[in-house]
């Protein structure tokens, strides 16, 4: 039996809002970070949907690359969250504008 | 007559000996060095010549190597023996022999002493290559090397301010002409796709008119810089800063001589283009008495001799202008003889002198200089053109060409002749006959201070040593016999007529006066030289001072340097002010410091935008995403 692709796209799409939705609101560093990895995730989920509705494994070795990117980037965003934290004890987005113009 | 390569081989070699050796060789052995291989040069420039007179040709043309192979386009490197570049070369090789020998002594605990003789080597080299040049552009090669030697040869002393300008501004003046001589080259290029003699030649009659035109006057240009004709004349003047024998050899008888030499080369183009001719003539006369009058009020020993210079390389381009080539070449020659004489003689007065060049503080040196006097005087009967000196035959032949063209340019020349006595006289006078100017400075100096005596000024004229007589003894009598080279009295005497025709143009039918009238203009020239002399004479063996008879506009050379100094000089010093002043601080550095304001400015404005706050920031990639989808949506029709 098979879903229908337009749940996979819609399912997709919402987990992608709530990702923004919480990026823009929350101030947590470490929350807003979360957000973007459930934005990659909404579109991990795009790509492979359409790779199994199309038949092309392409899609599926995108969301490969999206996964070690994403996984670097979690890394890297981690350490300068917790080196954040040891500094100022708190990490507040708001309060991280020291690179104004 | 492959020997012909060893004629600028020789100075070559002793050039470059001198470039590696010379600072070790030193005093007098780089200088004997030189004179060998100058000497070595006309040794075999003889033996050529005697070859060449048992040689059935006219031209013999010895091919070293092909210099320049580009498609249709070639250029060899060789070099052309025909009667005209062995009258060249054997008279300059001779004359530079002599002055190398002269140098010898005359440098003389000079600090650069092996440097002297290898400028001078390579002067040498430079002249043998552009007489001996089978093509143009051979001839433009030694042309070049005799400018650039030239310069290295007259700012020789380059301490001095003045010399220093002076090599620049000969540098300079040669440069602007030059151009014509390129352009007449490439003018050639294009229209014979040859640059060798003969052929330019063989192609001539069947070349445009005007573009024989424009060959011919173009190469002038150039013969009027190297030549120092009006209005490209005030560099020889300046030209005297150099050390005397250096004027003796370069501006007097071998470097002016290639614009000379270059028109008669071309002869047979020449030939083809009457109107050029008629430029040639008018520049020439023109030359001639303008550079005459301006040496008639000179105070320099060595600057009446180079306006003498000018005037009579003018008289060789009124030769080369009325079709009288082999006139000009015989005095061109006979002019090597005298001027070489004369500037020698003069450098022995300098060097007897201590370096006075101004002749109103000499006076009555014949006595304690008498050889140099007497061969002083042979100079001023010779260049006067008094017979039986070599110039009354050489000038005679000229202003016998000049007879038949125009009696105006004739009576010019003539009137010319007499002055050339005149301020010849005056020369002489100055300097060895009347008081003795300088015993009066010394012992005035004596009387008020002994200021001269401090810097050991003593004036103490002397008679220079036996080894630098003998080259002013030898250039005496030359100067004396030169004219047997062609005696106007029976065709079998005209040598020099009959070894060059076969490679100069015919001159113009109308050139062969009847033997009254040749006659008739022989005793007018002498007249007017004798005349001429005499009046110099009664003047100025008198006095040293009369004001009234040295104008100042001829002191300053018809004013034709200043006047170009006012008119270029200035006036590019002046645009130069303006480019440095407005053009550089407002237009080039605005441009660029204005480009720095704006983006600074625009860095400004835009800086804004970087709040530092990720939230905003993620907001605003966000609704660019957003507005991103409805732009496409609205395009594409989602």
């Amino acid at each position: 039996m098979s879903v229908d692709l337009s749940y996979y796209l819609i399912l997709a799409a919402v987990l992608f809002t709530i990702g923004l939705i919480g990026l823009l609101v929350r101030r947590n560093v470490l929350v807003m970070l979360m957000c973007v990895e459930l934005m990659l995730n909404a579109s991990n989920l795009t790509f492979v949907a359409f790779a199994s509705k199309l038949k092309d494994v392409g899609g599926q070795a995108d969301v490969f690359f999206v996964l070690v990117v994403a996984a670097a980037e979690v890394v890297v965003g981690l350490a300068i969250i917790v080196s954040i934290y040891r500094k100022r004890l708190g990490a507040t987005a708001d309060d991280l504008s020291s690179l104004k113009g | 007559m492959k020997l012909v390569f060893l004629i600028p081989a020789f100075p070559l070699l002793g050039a470059l000996s001198l470039i590696f050796f010379g600072r070790k060789l030193k005093e007098p052995l780089a200088g004997y060095i030189a004179t060998a291989a100058v000497g070595l040069s006309f040794i075999f420039s003889v033996v050529v010549w005697i070859k060449f007179l048992g040689f059935s040709g006219n031209v013999f043309v010895d091919h070293l190597f092909v210099w320049i192979n580009t498609g249709s386009f070639k250029v060899d490197a060789a070099l052309r023996v025909d009667p005209l570049s062995l009258t060249m070369v054997l008279f300059v090789t001779g004359v530079s022999t002599l002055i190398h020998f002269y140098s010898v002594e005359y440098m003389h605990k000079d600090i650069d002493f092996p440097k002297f003789f290898l400028y001078l080597n390579l002067f040498v080299t430079s002249m043998i290559i552009l007489v001996l040049g089978n093509n143009m552009l051979l001839t433009f090669v030694g042309w070049e090397g005799v400018g650039v030697c030239s310069y290295f040869l007259i700012s020789f002393w380059h301490e001095r301010p003045s010399a220093a300008s002076a090599g620049k501004k000969a540098m300079i003046v040669n440069r602007i002409a030059d151009v014509g001589f390129l352009l007449s080259m490439f003018l050639v290029i294009h229209y014979v796709h040859s640059l060798n003699y003969s052929a330019i030649f063989a192609a001539g009659p069947s070349l445009a008119k005007t573009t024989v035109d424009a060959i011919v006057l173009l190469a002038f240009v150039g013969a009027m810089g190297k030549s120092a004709q009006v209005p490209l004349y005030g560099w020889l003047a300046d030209a005297m800063e150099g050390p005397t024998p250096v004027s003796a050899l370069i501006h007097a008888a071998t470097m002016v001589t290639a614009g000379v030499y270059l028109m008669v080369r071309l002869s047979p183009l020449l030939a083809l283009s009457p109107d050029v001719a008629h430029i040639i003539t008018i520049i020439g006369i023109l030359t001639a008495f303008m550079a005459a009058m301006s040496a008639t009020a000179q105070d320099d020993i060595k600057k009446v001799l180079a306006y003498s210079t000018v005037s009579q390389l003018g008289y060789m381009f009124v030769g080369v202008g009325t079709g009288a080539y082999a006139a000009a070449i015989f005095l061109m020659v006979t002019h090597a003889f005298y001027k070489a004489l004369l500037f020698l003689s003069s450098g022995s007065v300098i060097h007897g002198m201590h370096d006075e060049q101004n002749l109103k503080k000499m006076g009555a040196l014949k006595v304690v200089m008498p050889i140099t006097a007497v061969a002083f005087f042979t100079g001023w009967m010779a260049i006067a053109g008094v017979p039986p000196f070599a110039g009354f035959w050489s000038k005679g032949d000229v202003l016998v060409g000049a007879f038949s063209e125009s009696w105006l340019v004739w009576i010019i020349g003539l009137f010319t002749a007499g002055i050339t006595s005149y301020y010849m006289g005056r020369e002489y006078c100055l300097a060895f006959l009347g008081k003795a100017r300088w015993i009066s400075e010394s012992s005035k100096g004596k009387k008020k201070s002994s200021k001269k005596e401090d810097h050991g000024h003593v004036v103490d004229p002397h008679e220079p040593s036996f080894k630098m007589m003998i080259p002013v003894v030898t250039l005496a009598i030359l100067a004396l016999v030169g004219g047997l080279l062609n005696l106007p009295f029976a065709s079998s005497l005209k040598f020099l007529d009959k070894f060059l025709t076969p490679v100069i143009a015919a001159s113009p039918s109308y050139f062969h006066p009847s033997a009254v009238n040749q006659i008739a203009l022989g005793v007018l020239d002498a007249v007017f030289a004798i005349g001429g002399g005499l009046i110099a004479y009664f003047i100025w063996s008198k006095t040293y001072e009369k004001p009234a008879l040295e104008f100042t506009l001829f002191k300053n050379a018809w004013y034709i340097d200043k006047t170009g100094d006012v008119a270029i000089a200035r006036t590019s010093t002046k645009l130069a002010e303006v480019t440095d002043n407005v053009i550089e601080p407002k237009v080039i550095d605005g441009a660029v410091i204005g480009l720095s304001k704006l983006v600074l400015a625009v860095g400004i404005l835009v800086r804004k935008m970087a709040s530092g706050f990720v939230r905003r920031e993620a907001l605003v990639i966000a609704g660019g995403l957003v507005a991103l989808i409805i732009i496409g949506g609205l395009r594409g029709g989602l």
